[in-house]
């Protein structure tokens, strides 16, 4: 964009300076006035690029400084607790007078949490995207596309309070439990705030596939069904691989939410257990933890390992972007 | 056109960035002045403290006062320290909420100017020629979902329940139903307390650890089985508050002793060594009439 503009330029004035001598002095004054206005054109071109290298320098600086902060914050506490014991250790004490600070616990729950929410939001979330963008008639479909969007809108704290008003005494009536506040509450509450990404993305990448291939797929004889998941869907995949990936990194980061539904005590994950995730682990200790203290560095510490979690998933991500772009 | 627009940002930006500088600057400049006027007035306050009418002392009294100790007192002194600075408004508190262990070891090693514990100082404290003033108590209360039908307790029974031993209701008394309990997160002073008082440091059977008062209330609220505890202040008709050993948790029975799961806040100074004129005007203050009112609304009992 940038580099068109300057050619412009250039062959403006030397056009100009081309049929200078045979002009009268009033045009030529006109000429200066152009030629100075060009320069100053030149200048907020100039100054303009400095302002997006700033904004630009600024998220980056952002990102170095988080992880700088992250790594520096998170070694003392690994370092004295030993990252086996940290990583792999299953009881987290954090202020008895023997205090363990074992966060396995955390992340099978994590992991257990995401991989549930994923198993059902995955599925009614691509099947959403494939119904909004090939199969919805056009009133439906302006009807259901608002109210995913406004699904992404809503604040994570409500998705909690919903969760624990209606969501944890369900579960507890329905499986007969005697408290709601379990790793399945949390699951539902993540499968429902993951779909709008999913969904959003998904069907992004569903409109995009060429006209041309579902046609050739109906001209064969195939169902409208058919050419969708047999051709649609396959086409599509990597932009549906990444709405997937987005949705992992939404539940993996969620503590709002789960803090309300999941019960927060550091079980070993079980379906109906109370359970606590990575995030958190650090958000209901955090605002206690002395200055200082091993347990203030270790919730720092697990902050790492969430950001390290992160920075995979994000790395997928752009792994799988580019693999479709390649195609 | 966008040249305007551009010079406006920039302006702005300079804007901010020069008012930045001045709020730091006057910041500064205050700070400093607060500290020149604490070192010279102090020693001209000292004669007159000794006259103990800490009224006429009142209006110039200044410098700084450091404490620090249980987290459980970091609200009550809060309040206090805010109402107290707005009256001497030289006068700088700040507050450092480490444990009461931490605050009892600063106010023995000359750190805190007055430490603070939400318990009774230990014997081998006392030899080591610390002592206390308390001035105020907390009371945690027990709380049931009012379809619980169980009114009474033991201590030994809360003990139990807690731990885990006593898993169903039916074993005190109640319906047949299993327990559960809703505490609060590691690191909070009412779970510090309550577990401290009742005896079962780091071996309670949570269900459920929630982050606010709130939260605690609002789990046994919507669970029939739960039960948890929350600061006697924050007691209110969504749940039952059990009575302990016979006795309901009331300001009254906490203040004359009766009701057991309770503890005291108090000042921890070293004995014999007099207070600086400043810190010595604020525990005359948390001990006041006056003070109680804050205590109260700070979730605290005050003293009789």
């Amino acid at each position: 964009m940038r580099i068109q503009l300057l050619l412009f330029l250039r062959k403006d004035t030397v056009g100009m300076s081309g049929s200078f001598t045979n002009l009268p002095a009033g045009v030529t004054a006109g000429m200066e006035r152009h030629k100075r206005t060009m320069k100053v054109k030149h200048i907020i071109e100039r100054v303009m690029n400095a302002v997006f290298f700033i904004c630009g320098m600024v998220s980056i600086a952002a990102v170095l400084l988080i992880t700088l902060y992250m790594i520096v914050a998170g070694f003392p506490a690994i370092k004295e607790i030993g990252l086996f014991d940290f990583l792999f250790g299953t009881v987290w004490q954090s202020t008895a007078s023997d205090p363990k600070f074992g966060i396995l616990p955390f992340i099978m729950t994590s992991i257990w949490g995401t991989i549930g929410a994923v198993i059902i939001g995955v599925p009614i979330g691509l099947f959403t995207a494939v119904f909004l963008a090939k199969m919805a008639p056009k009133k439906l479909a302006a009807i259901v596309h608002p109210a995913v969007e406004l699904l992404a809108g809503i604040p994570s704290v409500v998705y909690g309070l919903i969760g624990m008003m209606v969501l944890v005494p369900a579960i507890m009536d329905i499986f007969n439990l005697k408290s709601g506040s379990c790793l399945l509450a949390a699951i539902l509450v993540l499968a429902v705030m993951i779909l709008p990404g999913i969904i959003s993305v998904s069907e992004t990448a569903l409109k995009a596939v060429p006209k041309e291939y579902e046609e050739a797929s109906l001209g064969l004889g195939a169902t409208w069904t058919e050419t969708v998941f047999k051709v649609s869907v396959p086409a599509a995949k990597s932009g549906i691989a990444a709405g997937i990936v987005l949705g992992v990194g939404r539940a993996v980061g969620e503590a709002m939410a789960v803090i309300m539904v999941a019960g927060n005590v550091a079980n070993m994950p079980g379906l109906f257990k109370s359970v606590r995730f990575l995030t958190t682990a650090i958000a209901s200790e955090m605002s206690y933890a002395a200055d200082g203290s091993l347990q203030k560095n270790a919730l720092f510490s697990i902050g790492l390992v969430l950001f390290i979690f992160i920075m995979i998933i994000n790395a997928v991500l752009g792994f799988v972007l580019k693999k479709g772009e390649k195609k | 056109m966008k040249l305007k627009k551009i010079a406006a940002l920039l302006t702005v930006c300079a804007m901010g960035a020069s008012l930045a500088a001045c709020g730091s600057d006057s910041a500064t400049t205050t700070a400093a002045e607060k500290t020149t006027s604490g070192s010279t007035t102090s020693a001209g306050t000292e004669k007159e403290a000794d006259d103990k009418t800490s009224a006429e002392v009142a209006e110039d009294l200044s410098g700084s006062i450091a404490t620090g100790g249980s987290t459980s007192v970091e609200k009550v002194i809060g309040a206090l320290s805010e109402a107290f600075m707005e009256e001497y408004t030289d006068v700088d508190i700040t507050y450092d909420p480490t444990g009461s262990g931490a605050g009892i070891t600063g106010a023995q090693d000359g750190t805190l100017d007055l430490g603070l514990s939400s318990r009774s100082l230990k014997a081998e404290e006392k030899e080591k020629g610390m002592t206390e003033t308390t001035f105020a108590l907390d009371g945690i209360a027990i709380v049931v979902n009012s379809e619980n039908t169980v009114e009474d307790l033991t201590l030994e029974q809360i003990k139990e329940l807690a731990t885990g031993e006593i898993t169903n209701w039916s074993e005190v008394g109640g319906i047949d139903a299993p327990v559960v309990l809703i505490g609060r997160e590691a690191g909070s002073g009412t779970r510090d307390g309550f577990e401290s008082i009742v005896g079962v440091e780091d071996s309670c059977k949570y269900e459920q650890e929630l982050t606010s008062t709130g939260a605690v209330m609002a789990g046994v609220a919507s669970n029939p089985n739960a039960f948890g505890y929350v600061s006697l202040s924050a007691v209110d008709e969504t749940v039952k508050a059990v009575t302990v050993d016979g006795v309901a948790a009331t300001e009254e029975t906490v203040q004359d002793g009766t009701y057991k799961i309770q503890r005291p806040f108090v000042f921890v100074t070293k004995e014999g060594e007099e207070l600086s004129p400043q810190a010595q005007a604020f525990v005359d203050f948390a001990t006041s009439d006056a003070a109680k009112d804050l205590i109260t609304n700070a979730g605290a009992v005050p003293l009789k």
